[in-house]
């Protein structure tokens, strides 16, 4: 119980200094901060708003999620976004070209993407198992070839088609390729059906992450390679399978907005969702739990902004709290971390006599 | 004390220090003078309250109870600034250096001299080699620490903390991570630091070297101070300090009888590994270990005997031919070799055989991870782990609360209780260990010395490397000398003296039969 208190303590401590900073800036604004905050929440609580915060959350889930199995292991893979986008790309000219029979078009579709996500981020791990090559270089360097890539195959010449006036993509998917969603109690628009692959992701990746071997020897790569090395695993092979998996996981955060809202691939499709996986996977310190409510908090942050403007507050506050938010986590995990280690040390000399 | 007092300049002095963690007592009634001037020694096991009375002393634990002075004056520290502002610096086991800033660099980090908004390296390297001279600490402050070697780095440990301006130098268990010649070097750097007036509090539990560089030897025991000796007026053993730690006659390490058997469990045949610029770090390496057998490996440090190690371990590539218990390995990765029941004892504890950050738990399942009771299939079994942690734990007298504990907080000679503890389950054929017995204390020793010769007994083979020649010669059924990743000798341990084994380390003389 203790234990569990302890693991809560710093996000909580976090989020409230955070709030106590944005009052301030809110107060320089000459606003009230808690009747703007009354009514972000209010604004959030609506059956629209809770649709959309479960929407940007369950992206953010495969986002965060992507990145933490790299962190686990001590890989900074800050090519979700290149990753990600390729994959959707690629997903998205299957879904729109290729006619499945019955219900196999998804798990095909899913499988595409999640097979180009890793591809790749295996670009990467290759550069670095065989030349050395530091993956934060390689994976942000790809990115950009990605982007290039992308606008490559979109061109009208290539495989792209004009989607609406002044707008090109991947041809419109049929009904068949796309994941239906469920809809709240009176909300306008559905919940993506992905929220249930998410839900699905986050257990899988406790449950392979801690009962079993290769989960074991991943974190013991990131914690000590050394000793890694020493009880008998294979960094560099250790190296490219999490690679792989933190890609095939990115293939798959732009899926639920494609398959479940938008229906095409443009080059506008949204391109920063790797970066937000960052500062949620910290947020969540890399665990499925903490990372499922980093990034419905960051979704509530986000959705709720929408308000502001209205009440003549600078929406960018909220930019502000998610910085702050990121900021003092990491700040509260370290001091709760040292803080942890002090009383084990005090508990172990005490059980030396 | 009714006897008149000498006059003497107390650079410390402790009285009645308490200090309980919730539920127990670290220190009891801990009584300190250290004489100004001079090398005081402060001797005890491991968790006998060494480390906690220097914390106090270091401010950063403060004593539910009793007076420090330092130099005649009652202080109450806060925090270590408070100590190193009356002049009290430590040296820690670990050290705390940048490698890829020079000593100069390092030395100045967080207190960096400052002129016209600036910083002035001049004036601190002046200052840095005044003092490398003065107290002949041999420092080039323009070297890279990371080039330096384990003494050297030590030196500029000492040196940062001269700089700022300590004139009474705490030094936690310097020797543990130092080589023979390097234990020498610090000796003479300490006599002359103490030359100039420099006090110095030494932490150790290595008898010998205390016996050899201290003045005045204070032994601790479960938590308070049973014992002062005074060097230049009494007369002191190794073996009558080692009873004053723990109570009780000392332990030898002696193995009775032999258990060789003709069954050979590991078979080593032209093993040769190269370091990154070609050149032998071991050639040509030949022996058999048979189950029952104790096999010796002596040598000065850093001749061959860990890479001879890794490269039976697999973890460093080499030519040539292992074959453990019938099975040729050279071409398997360490996995399929531990696998096949080969337990391993690394040197270096917290790089090689620990995740610090994880709960004594899951380091029970590091190196068998693939293993009964850790895992089934892909499947890990924590239960089986914590249960069989739990075992270690009380089998082999770790000293830890639970087994959720991080192995960072344990002490290092519980953590190495407990990876024996480890490596010795599941019955395995062949004990690889590297300085089994390093910087764990007397009692635990002869634990450790107890479970190797019962292993033995059931037929283990195990190749021991060790820098303790007492150990080598007391325990090994046979023992090999390497120079330069060479064997240039044989040595019988039923005749062999220590002296001769020395000689034949170092190339002076060939030991034993040959």
């Amino acid at each position: 119980m203790i234990k569990r208190l302890d693991t809560l303590l710093a996000p909580l401590f976090a989020v409230m200094f955070s709030v106590i900073f944005a009052s301030l800036i809110l107060l320089a604004f000459g606003a009230n901060p808690i009747s703007t905050f009354l009514r972000m929440f209010d604004y959030a609580t609506t059956p629209r708003s809770m649709t959309l915060i479960l929407n940007s959350a369950t992206t953010y889930y495969f986002s965060a999620v992507a990145v933490a199995i790299g962190f686990k292991m001590n890989l900074f893979n800050i090519g979700v976004n290149g990753q990600y986008r390729l994959a959707t790309a690629v997903a998205a000219l299957v879904a729109g070209y290729v006619t499945f029979p019955g219900y196999l078009g998804i798990p095909i579709i899913i499988f595409i993407s999640m097979l180009v996500g890793a591809a790749w981020a295996g670009i990467a791990a290759w550069l670095k198992v065989v030349r050395g090559v530091s993956e934060v270089i390689s994976t942000i360097m790809l990115n950009f070839i990605a982007i290039g890539l992308i606008a490559y195959l979109m061109a009208p010449t290539v495989l792209g088609v004009q989607t609406a006036e002044n707008v090109i993509g991947t041809p419109i998917i049929s009904e068949g390729n796309r994941i239906p969603g469920f809809t709240l109690p009176s909300a306008p628009i559905p919940v993506y059906g992905m929220f249930f692959l998410a839900v699905a992701l986050g257990v899988s990746y406790w449950y392979i992450l801690n009962r079993t071997r290769f989960g074991f020897d991943l974190r013991a790569v990131g914690m000590s390679p050394t000793a890694a090395v020493a009880s008998g695993v294979n960094v560099k092979r250790m190296t490219v399978y999490a690679m792989l998996l933190s890609g095939a996981v990115a293939g798959l955060v732009g899926l639920p907005l494609l398959l479940g809202a938008q229906y095409t691939f443009t080059v506008n499709f949204p391109g920063n969702y790797g970066f937000t996986g960052i500062a949620i996977a910290l947020l969540g310190r890399n665990h499925p739990v903490g990372i499922a409510f980093g990034a419905l908090l960051w979704a509530f942050l986000d959705v709720s902004a929408q308000i502001l403007d209205l009440t003549g507050v600078p929406r960018e506050i909220i930019v502000i709290m998610q910085g702050v938010i990121v900021l003092s986590v990491v700040i509260a995990y370290e001091v709760t971390r040292r803080i942890k280690i002090k009383r084990q040390q005090a508990a172990v000399g005490s059980a030396g006599h | 004390m009714v006897a008149a007092r000498r006059k003497i300049l107390l650079a410390v002095q402790l009285q009645g220090i308490w200090k309980r963690f919730p539920g127990v007592i670290a220190n009891s009634d801990i009584n300190l003078k250290v004489e100004s001037g001079t090398v005081h020694a402060i001797v005890g096991e491991n968790g006998a309250g060494k480390s906690t009375l220097m914390k106090i002393l270091y401010g950063m634990q403060k004593a539910d109870e009793g007076t420090i002075s330092v130099n005649g004056t009652e202080i109450v520290f806060n925090s270590p600034s408070d100590a190193i502002d009356v002049g009290i610096g430590m040296v820690h086991q670990h050290f705390m250096l940048a490698d890829n800033f020079t000593v100069l660099e390092n030395v100045v980090l967080g207190s960096e001299p400052r002129k016209a908004g600036s910083l002035d390296f001049t004036a601190a390297r002046n200052k840095i080699v005044e003092i490398s001279t003065n107290y002949g600490l041999d420092i080039d402050p323009d070297a890279l620490v990371g080039d330096l070697g384990v003494g050297d780095r030590q030196r500029v440990e000492i040196l940062k903390v001269l700089y700022r301006g300590a004139r009474i130098l705490i030094l936690d268990e310097p020797t543990a991570v130092l080589v023979p010649h390097e234990v020498d070097e610090l000796f003479e750097a300490l006599n002359g630091l103490k030359a100039e007036g420099i006090t110095i509090m030494f932490i150790s539990h290595k008898l010998d070297e205390v016996l050899e560089i201290a003045d005045e030897i204070t032994v601790i025991r479960r938590g308070t101070t049973v014992a002062t000796l005074n060097l230049k007026t009494q007369q002191v053993t190794a073996e009558e300090l080692a009873e004053l730690m723990v109570g009780s006659e000392l332990p030898t390490p002696e193995t009775r009888g032999s258990t060789v058997t003709d069954k050979v469990i590991l078979s080593v045949s032209g093993l040769t590994a190269t370091n990154k610029d070609g050149k032998d770090e071991i050639s040509d390496l030949s022996f058999e270990i048979h189950a029952g057998e104790i096999l010796g490996i002596a040598g000065v440090e850093g001749n061959g005997q860990s890479e001879l190690v890794e490269a039976i371990m697999g973890t460093k590539a080499a030519t040539g031919k292992v074959v453990i218990n019938g099975v040729d390995v050279s071409e398997l990765g360490t996995r399929k070799r531990r696998e096949l029941g080969v337990a391993y004892i690394p040197e270096d504890r917290s790089r090689l055989a620990l995740l610090l950050d994880a709960p004594l738990w899951e380091n029970r399942m590091l190196g068998h991870q693939t293993q009964i009771p850790n895992a089934k299939g892909f499947r890990l079994t924590p239960k089986l782990a914590r249960e069989d942690a739990k075992r270690i734990i009380s089998e082999f007298d770790v000293r830890t609360p639970s087994v959720d504990v991080l192995a960072s907080a344990l002490s290092g000679g519980n953590q190495q209780k407990f990876i024996i503890g480890r490596e010795m389950s599941g019955e395995p054929i062949l004990l690889v260990a590297s300085h089994p017995t390093r910087g764990v204390d007397v009692g635990a020793q002869a634990a450790i010395w107890d479970e190797l010769r019962a292993a033995r007994e059931k037929g283990l083979a195990v190749l021991l490397i060790s820098a303790d020649l007492d150990e080598l010669i007391g325990m090994s059924d046979s023992i090999k000398v390497i120079l330069r990743g060479k064997f240039v000798a044989d040595a019988d341990p039923a005749t062999v003296t220590p002296q001769e084994l020395g000689n034949a380390m170092t190339g002076a003389v060939k030991a034993g039969k040959q």
